[in-house]
């Protein structure tokens, strides 16, 4: 019998003891991998419906990496708001401009040595805060009920049982946010009222 | 070493039939791998079986035959299709966008077939039970768009580009609609002693078992009200008639997919198959009971048990009745003999298959937790599930043979005016008395 076999008979399907997550560093490395590559050429590519799928594999990887830190909720919602709303919303409004003219025009917002030097303050800011506030990240993983992950997250934001939640105040201004936002598109577009 | 395999193998799979949670909660890859294999194998049976079946349905609501030549009453078309397809020329336009005209159509059939990890056709015959299910289906089907728009640019083309911007604008629209009447359904979910909905496939037709009763009749008209723009706006969502903007063919040829031929269209079918199934079993499971069998709660006991676990056998009698009266209507022509031989032997299968479920109906009605009466509870769940979502299939050939094409600002006005407030005013509506009623 080989090695296969055995592991497969072994974690047979009454086991509860197979919940561990596989693979994990690998997954990881995999998804940042693809994340960064494809960020990279969202900013390389002169297509810009190359640029804007590009984008798109970087919000999926992103959202695998969602799905890794427990948080299934929040990678769900990643993939429907940004990759199959916003990003449609991106391409409807790119695939009408003429690639072959814009090839041709002159880049005149070449701003390397601006972007360069703002990346490059971000990266410190970000070695700088790993170096000295390393107590504020967890030296383990956490591993967290999978399983209750959205009630937890719907306790958090509306309360439990009558009380209200920690972010319940910061919910709902954010909704009365885009409130704004939306009546303001509707203004916008309306020529008379 | 055969040996052991030979003793291993029925242990293995006797194993597999007494479990009660899915291979993905079990952590069992190689599960979950025979189910993937198995599902996929299904699925493109499914959409074969559609394809020939809709041709079929379409003809005889038009008074003609339709496909009748290859194999008795066109019953091998698909494969003959399938066969002319892949041996057609695939024609990739100079001016196209090769490498996004390459992968658009790969995008489409991803989507399409990775919401099947989810879809519950029981309660542990499903790959994986993820506790955000629901919004796992929503948003991988939606990344189907995305398909449809990148195709239509990269072809770089007048119709196609036309037919990619109707798409995405009406499936963004519809998609508003539809989430907000699917939210209303999971709001029902959370009328249990604790007060928790859930978002898990599996989780919402047990919702519904506890409940007793299928959402679509929960505080009526309500879930009623909700399952019906639901089942207009998964219409919209999968393109098909009488949405079918985006591939009118009387004014923009094919739509999105003009410019594709052969292997790589037929994986645009293949996509929009596999996505209308997908989303019948949305609907399925949220508004009609996923695997419950119907009456649960009125004809309730082991002698209404025993006559349900009958049905999937009686159905596949009945297909056998069908083909064995195709084989004496035959005509008694030489020609028709090996027609007649092929119908026979396809019929003398369905028998063999039916009689194989009555005995395992028969063997099984016992209550206890024996391989054969745990066998027939699983024929049961998926016979009904697929049932349901069958009747939803046959209901979008039915929509395509009856309603004429909507006008496009038409389409725009019945999501955003009509379907868009009514499911808002659904959703309060729910939250309200759901709220009076716990």
């Amino acid at each position: 019998m080989n090695p296969a076999m055995n592991s497969a008979l072994n974690s047979g399907l009454n086991s509860t003891a197979g919940m561990a997550p596989v693979a994990i560093p690998y997954f990881f490395y995999g998804l940042a991998a693809l994340a960064v590559v494809s960020g990279f050429l969202v900013i390389t590519r002169r297509n810009v419906v190359h640029s804007a799928l590009a984008l798109i594999v970087t919000l999926l990887s992103v959202a695998g990496l969602y799905l890794m830190l427990y948080a299934p909720f929040v990678a769900g919602v990643q993939i429907i708001v940004y990759a199959g709303g916003i990003m449609v919303l991106f391409l409807f409004v790119i695939m009408l401009v003429n690639i072959e003219r814009s090839f041709k025009e002159r880049r005149f917002n070449s701003m390397w040595p601006v972007a360069l030097s703002a990346a490059g303050a971000l990266f410190t800011l970000f070695v700088f805060a790993f170096a000295k506030g390393r107590a504020l990240f967890p030296d383990r993983m956490m591993s967290l009920p999978e399983s209750s992950n959205t009630q937890q997250i719907a306790t958090m934001l509306y309360g439990d049982g009558g009380r209200i939640g920690p972010y319940t105040f910061a919910f709902e201004i954010a909704s009365l946010l885009l409130l704004v936002a939306i009546l303001g598109a509707v203004i916008m577009t309306k020529k008379k009222i | 070493m055969p040996n052991m395999i030979a003793i291993w193998m029925p242990n293995f799979i006797m194993s597999y039939l007494g479990s009660t949670v899915t291979p993905g909660e079990a952590g069992s890859q190689f599960w979950a791998l025979i189910y993937v294999l198995i599902i996929f194998a299904g699925v493109s049976v499914a959409v074969m079986s559609m394809n020939w079946l809709e041709r079929k349905a379409l003809a005889h609501f038009q008074i003609r035959l339709g496909p009748m030549r290859v194999g008795p009453h066109g019953l091998l078309q698909p494969i003959a299709d399938a066969l002319k397809l892949m041996l057609k020329e695939d024609i990739i336009p100079t001016e196209a966008d090769q490498f996004v005209f390459w992968i658009a159509p790969l995008i489409g059939l991803l989507a399409a077939f990775t919401v099947y990890t989810v879809i519950p056709f029981g309660p542990s015959q499903a790959v994986s039970d993820m506790n955000i299910g629901i919004l796992f289906m929503l948003g991988v089907s939606s990344l189907g768009v995305l398909g449809v728009v990148v195709a239509g640019w990269a072809s770089n083309s007048h119709y196609p580009l036309i037919g990619a911007l109707r798409s995405s604008a009406q499936m963004v629209s519809y998609e508003v609609a539809m989430g907000l009447a699917v939210v209303s359904a999971i709001l029902m979910t959370s009328l249990n002693e604790k007060g928790t909905g859930t978002l898990s496939m599996i989780g919402i037709v047990r919702a519904q078992e506890q409940q007793g009763i299928w959402f679509i009749f929960k505080f009526f008209p309500l879930g009623l009200i909700a399952f019906i723009i639901f089942a207009i706006a998964m219409i919209a969502e999968t393109n098909r008639a009488p949405f079918d903007m985006a591939e009118a063919e009387s004014e923009l040829t094919a739509g999105y997919h003009t410019e594709y031929s052969g292997l790589r269209w037929s994986l645009f079918m293949l996509a929009e198959y596999a996505a209308m199934i997908a989303v019948s079993s949305i609907a399925v499971t949220l508004w009609l009971g996923g695997w419950m069998r119907p009456f649960v709660r009125l004809l309730h006991g082991p002698s209404w048990d025993f006559i349900f676990s009958l049905f999937p056998g009686l159905t596949f009698l009945g297909l056998a009745a069908i083909a064995f009266v195709g084989v004496l209507r035959m005509p008694a022509h030489s020609f028709f003999k090996i027609q007649k031989i092929g119908l026979a032997a396809f019929g003398g299968l369905l028998g063999f298959i039916a009689l194989m479920l009555l005995v395992i109906a028969i063997a099984g009605r016992s209550e206890d937790a024996s391989i054969g009466s745990r066998l027939n509870e699983s024929i049961g769940y998926i016979y009904w599930f697929l049932l349901k979502v069958a009747v939803f299939m046959y209901l979008f050939i039915w929509y395509r043979a009856t309603w004429p094409r909507y006008r496009f600002d038409q389409l725009m006005r019945v999501g955003w005016k009509v379907l868009l407030p009514i499911s808002l005013a659904v959703l309060i509506v729910t939250a309200i008395v759901g709220v009076l009623v716990a």
